[in-house]
């Protein structure tokens, strides 16, 4: 109602005079103040409904005192991290350990601003949108190393550089894969990708979906490939130096950035907020639910890799699949028949499993693994 | 040992966790709700029955740690020894049960109760009056089967579960 | 021009993130890769053998709860069987029954929890240690049922064990033996054929045959390097001989294989359990043995296999109440003199792992 009510407040404020104060410009901040808050607002939700997968998962209940079925526990998370007192270690350079947390939070709510919840409904309909969310996503990684080196601490700099390393190696296979659904939709902006989504993509690309998603996975460092911040990893991780309300940004960032990468995969897989009957936003939140869903899964079952292990992972697993797929995609646009999609579907599905079996016959892992 | 490196291990715990979902959690909200303890629980107090302790002093002896402190002194009128003070350092007692083991005229007991936290260390040295049985301080049944078959009975994890929902 | 590096020592510190108590290891880094290290421990000295001079041989027995926390009733009985060696007191059979079943319990529930830990280590974020917990509640809601407490049992007397059993530990008991395979595969299902899991154990901290004999491990460590020695069938204790069981064993050494090899136990453990439950005659189940006890002259040693690896009591007596020496093999102790040698080569991460494989427990250690 809300997309509706700012469309038809846009028509009508085309029709105001023209000579009206200072232009159009401010209702871009109005709506860009409701999308920044609804996004905090999400990200909350989606900070309890992890807690409470998990638990349900592990045969307890999650966070259940704070509010009726502990809904307002990111609530007193956020008090409680609010009045814990900011501390800066004495040698570490002002500037850039107070920038970081802003540097790493800022991208990933700019990568909204081209997320469609909507038929038209964008804050920007960029015509180069998905190029616009990669260009954006990298510069968070910048964020984390402007805190790892700005705390002084040989630790957090140790992580932050395993970070950078970590993103910057699966950035290739993601833009790879996403260049894929580029070649099938024929358009770089997202609004077109999800119109041109009467198959969804995960079928006509299901290579390229499970590339996509264990390479988010890995680039948000989430589980199984959080071993920045993991409790038996020593090298505590570049956030150790902070505290109060610079932590809880990152803490943050790392929630927004599953939101924003469950948004992305949404949009470019499962087709959006395109489905019947109900309201299309309530589409679009269902499916990013799941998506987010099916990353606390994984979250629970799987054991963490070694760093190592990650990096071999990327450069000898996910990009050579990753340019086989493109390959294949390409092939498949060129000489294909349009009128026959479900035929794609399963010869596309054949090949996934084929080359996954194939590439994992001959994937050996780094120094160290003994073959049975 | 076969290896299947396909993915397939992965899925197979994906599916063990899913099927957890659909599963009662088996946790209980504790001030809330309470499960019943075992009828032999070792609680954490010890309870006294004074007409029929005799002062011979074999708890004391028996206690691995030495809290039990017992002055008697002879009452000639009635030719039998009278336990003028009975202490015990719960503090420093650590609830083994052998002194309820070795007293040989039934006269010493652990608690029901494992909720006896004090706050003041100087609360937790009892003696004489604060050691008799009351209906605040239940005898639990470590030791005596008659006192353990008038308990309630203990709830068990492996019948609060059952199998599927 | 080369690279100038310089290795640096990090305290892996007394506290850990993970489980396994108070232990402190001195790594010398290169970078990622440890290439020395120097474990500290005795940050939970107690003084255990000291106070078992002041205590009476059957005030021992709470004390000896206490070594191994996670296994108190194998600890108890190690303890009980060395005193009886000594006095020459015999147990009545109804008495032996319990002792076995409590005892592979006790593995059981010992087990789980180092298969739990070593998972959590890996980095499994808490849902396989919290599944095993559920399943060690069971049993220790068996033994609060017989003995009173969940973790310091005292259960074992000098001459048998201190109370009979009450009428509905049977049933429980054999629900519990009925319900728990289908619970391991489940957790097998879980993660033993993980391509994650398997790529971070397998071949990480090989420790092999001839180090493993040469620094006297014992336990699953021993057996999964492809030594076939359980004290149980090499020199039974108890009544043991009684009873058919296979002892699992590796072929490697590596992380992997000791996992493997004590989820294999908890199942030959199941097996003992029911064997037992089957043969369990009525009767006495305490002899008369006064509560402060004199040996004769002499000295005893009895070891049995106790979770963790060989358990070994030895004691000293000169005729008083309370025994002369009592010094206490402890498992945990000797399975880390090859740490250093299984850690050395590999990374941080995998230190961890290879530390949480080992299964051990600082009660005992330290002492």
């Amino acid at each position: 109602m809300i997309l509706n009510f700012s469309r038809s407040s846009m028509q009508y404020l085309q029709t105001l005079p023209p000579d009206w104060p200072g232009g159009f410009w401010w209702h871009w901040l109005v709506f860009t103040v409701i999308i920044i808050i609804f996004l905090l607002a999400l990200v909350m939700g989606f900070i309890w409904f992890e807690r409470r997968a998990l638990g349900r998962m592990q045969a307890r209940l999650g966070p259940n005192r704070v509010g009726p079925l502990g809904l307002l526990q990111p609530v007193a998370d956020a008090l409680k991290v609010l009045i814990k007192e900011d501390i800066v270690p004495a040698k570490a350079d002002k500037l850039v350990h107070w920038l970081a947390p802003v540097v790493a939070f800022v991208p990933v709510l700019m990568i909204f601003a081209v997320i469609p919840f909507q038929d038209g409904a964008l804050l920007a309909d960029l015509n180069i949108g998905i190029l616009y969310v990669v260009a954006i996503s990298s510069v968070a990684t910048v964020g984390i190393f402007m805190a790892g080196w700005g705390s002084s601490n040989k630790y957090s700099l140790l992580g932050a550089m395993r970070e950078v390393a970590s993103v910057v190696s699966y950035e290739i296979p993601l833009v790879i894969t996403i260049a894929g659904v580029v070649l099938i939709a024929g358009t770089l902006s997202l609004n077109q990708i999800v119109l041109a989504q009467d198959v969804p993509f995960i079928l006509l690309q299901p290579l390229g979906f499970l590339l996509f998603f264990i390479g988010a996975c890995a680039e948000i460092n989430r589980s199984p490939f959080d071993l920045l911040e993991a409790d038996s990893e020593l090298t505590a991780g570049f956030h150790t130096e902070y505290s109060g309300m610079k932590f809880a940004m990152f803490y943050l960032v790392e929630y927004a950035e599953a939101l924003a990468m469950s948004a992305i995969i949404t949009t470019l897989f499962l087709g959006g907020w395109r489905g019947p009957l109900l309201p299309p936003w309530l589409w679009f939140l269902i499916k990013v639910v799941v998506v987010f869903f099916v990353m606390v899964w994984t979250r629970t079952t799987l054991p963490r890799v070694r760093i190592d292990q990650l990096m071999a992972l990327a450069w000898k697993f996910l990009l050579p699949l990753a340019l086989i797929n493109l390959l294949i995609t390409a092939i498949e646009v060129l000489t294909w028949p349009v009128a026959l999609p479900w035929v794609m579907i399963l010869v596309n599905i054949a090949i996934m499993a084929v080359l996954v079996v194939l590439w994992s016959k001959l994937f050996k892992l780094g120094w160290g693994r003994v073959e049975i | 040992m076969k290896f299947e490196r396909y993915g397939i291990g992965i899925a197979k715990g994906l599916m063990v966790t899913i099927k957890h979902l659909l599963r009662r959690p088996v946790t209980v909200q504790y001030p809330e709700q309470r499960l019943n303890v075992s009828r032999r629980i070792r609680g954490n107090e010890l309870v006294w029955d004074r007409i029929k302790c005799t002062g011979c002093a074999t708890c004391s002896k028996t206690c691995p740690q030495g809290v039990i402190q017992i002055i008697t002194s002879v009452n000639l009128v009635e030719n039998k020894y009278e336990v003028e003070k009975f202490e015990v350092d719960t503090g420093y007692c650590i609830f083994c049960g052998l002194c309820v083991e070795a007293c040989p005229y039934d006269a010493l007991y652990l608690g029901y109760a494992y909720e006896r936290a004090k706050y003041r260390r100087g609360e937790l040295v009892q003696a004489n009056e604060m050691l008799l049985e009351s209906a605040d301080r239940r005898r639990s049944g470590y030791f005596h089967p008659e006192v353990a078959a008038e308990l309630p009975r203990q709830t068990l994890l492996l019948e609060r579960i059952t199998e599927e929902e | 021009m080369a690279l100038r590096t310089e290795s640096f020592v990090l305290n892996i510190g007394p506290q850990h993130p993970s489980t396994h108590g108070v232990f402190r290891m001195r790594a010398t880094l290169d970078g990622e890769v440890i290439v020395d290290l120097e474990p500290v421990f005795g940050y939970l000295h107690r003084g255990i053998e000291k106070l078992a001079e002041e205590r009476t041989y059957t005030g021992v027995i709470p004390l000896t709860d206490r070594l191994d926390y996670l296994a108190s009733m194998s600890n108890n009985l190690a303890y009980v069987l060395a005193v009886e060696k000594l006095a020459g007191i015999k147990v009545p059979e109804r008495a032996e029954y319990l002792r076995v079943i409590m005892a592979e319990l006790q593995r059981i529930a010992s087990h789980l929890i180092a298969v739990g830990a070593f998972l959590n280590d890996c980095g499994a974020f808490m849902t396989p240690i919290l599944y095993m917990i559920r399943e060690r509640e069971k049993i220790l809601d068996l033994f609060d049922m017989v003995s009173g407490q969940r973790l310091t049992y005292n259960y074992m007397r000098v001459g048998g064990v201190s109370q009979d059993v009450p009428d509905e530990f049977l049933p429980a008991l054999d629900k519990f033996v009925k319900e728990m395979p289908g619970w391991i595969d489940e957790y097998d299902q879980l993660l033993a054929e993980n391509e994650i899991l398997l790529a971070r154990s397998k071949g990480v901290g090989i420790l092999s045959k001839e180090l493993a004999i040469n620094v006297s491990a014992s336990g699953p460590v021993l057996r999964a390097s492809g030594v076939k020695w359980d004290i149980r069938k090499a020199d039974p204790y108890s009544i043991y001989g009684r009873f058919e069981f296979e002892i699992p064993t590796g072929m490697v050494g590596d992380c992997y294989d000791r996992y493997w090899v004590r989820v294999q136990e908890m199942r030959q453990s199941l097996r003992i359990i029911k064997q037992a439950m089957g043969q369990i005659p009525s009767g006495a189940v305490r002899s008369e043995v006064p509560h402060i006890i004199r040996p004769p002259v002499g000295e005893a040693y009895s070891h049995i296999e106790a979770p963790k690896g060989e358990l070994g009591f030895y004691l000293v007596s000169d005729n008083s109440i309370a025994p002369y020496r009592c010094h206490i093999r402890a498992p945990s102790l000797l399975n880390l003199t090859a740490l250093r040698d299984m850690i050395i080569g590999w990374k941080v991460a995998d230190a961890i792992i290879i530390f949480g494989s080992i299964d051990i427990c600082m009660g005992e250690i330290d002492r």
